[in-house]
């Protein structure tokens, strides 16, 4: 089933802080019809002046509307400062402000279950766990036995997008590895600093398993590992990207 | 260096002037030949429009400028689609 994207008339039914930077969105859309894991939606805003601006966000997690049930989106979103559509997003936006979504969006960077019994690789920097986060809890949902391995680059313990779902979803078809860039959990002391092309290839599936790898990121984290994968034996068919913002 | 994205990006635009998602179809680059997904393409978004360029050569694409009451689609730089049905 795919679904045709078309414009959505949302209304916001929760927000929380997701990180110090991140806010997590809550979504009540009535005419939602599902998405695929890994999707993304547009979100529009229109100024009083008639001005619009819209930009990209993975969806973290959806369900269909059915009868008597509006559909559900779940956004998490991090704060580009000086952004035009994030701040007011993170900062501004309150239960049941009403927003205009166009989606579900994109048929590239998407994981659904059964589809391929290669183990998957999954590899993010930051904010980019979003839609891997999805790939994993519908991997999860499914009872899908396909290997699942999830590398993870972020700041500190407290910049972890879905923490606790991430962690609740570990067992013996997902793997979950963190690499710190900042700081270390003072429970868990360990190595700190960036993403090493010898970190990558001691913490995912080797090439010779012929995984197939999603990597999201900051532009200048999926050039980097991209390169580095295909150095560590991948082939470049077997890598989907996706990059993110830092737009304004 | 210039900030640029991917074509996954342009998920959304392109959906309003094709059937299915061409994001995941693959291109031919009228520069380098190369074949690759429409995903993969460098995005830059700080034109007046969206701007899509080979990831290989960096020959122009396609660019997309979202006029309000119109959207004006070049696709100049792609000599072939393939899309699946």
């Amino acid at each position: 089933m795919r679904a045709r994207p078309a414009w959505h008339v949302a209304t916001v039914t929760e927000t929380r802080q997701e990180t110090p930077t991140a806010a997590r969105l809550v979504l009540d859309v009535p005419t939602w019809p599902g998405s695929v894991a890994g999707a993304h939606l547009d979100v529009r805003l229109t100024a009083p002046d008639g001005y619009q601006a819209s930009r990209s966000y993975s969806i973290a997690a959806s369900a269909p509307a059915a009868p008597g049930t509006p559909g559900r989106v779940v956004l998490a979103v991090d704060e580009v400062p000086d952004g035009e559509v994030s701040p007011f997003l993170v900062h501004d936006v309150r239960v049941g402000d009403q927003l205009e979504l166009h989606g579900p969006l994109g048929a590239f960077f998407v994981w659904r279950p059964g589809e391929d019994d290669r183990p998957v690789q999954l590899v993010g920097g930051g904010s980019g766990v979003v839609p891997l986060y999805a790939m994993a809890a519908a991997h999860g949902a499914a009872g899908d036995e396909t290997p699942f391995r999830l590398l993870y680059s972020v700041r500190t313990p407290a910049d972890v997008y879905f923490a606790d779902e991430l962690a609740a979803l570990a067992g013996p078809s997902f793997t979950l590895d963190l690499v710190w860039t900042r700081k270390a959990p003072d429970d868990r002391p360990g190595p700190v600093g960036r993403l090493t092309r010898e970190s990558l290839a001691a913490l995912t599936v080797p090439a010779d398993q012929r995984p197939r790898v999603f990597v999201c990121g900051s532009t200048g984290f999926v050039e980097t590992v991209a390169a580095w994968l295909q150095e560590l034996g991948h082939a470049a068919d077997d890598i989907h990207t996706e990059r993110f913002g830092g737009l304004t | 260096m210039t900030h640029h994205l991917d074509g996954n990006v342009l998920a959304g635009a392109l959906s309003e002037v094709f059937a299915s998602d061409v994001t995941a179809a693959r291109g031919r680059c009228a520069g380098c030949g190369q074949t690759s997904p429409i995903a993969e393409a460098m995005v830059y978004t700080d034109a007046p429009g969206l701007v899509a360029r080979c990831a290989g050569c960096d020959q122009v694409l396609a660019t997309l400028v979202d006029a309000g009451d119109r959207v004006i689609l070049s696709l100049a730089g792609l000599t072939a689609v393939e899309l699946r049905r």
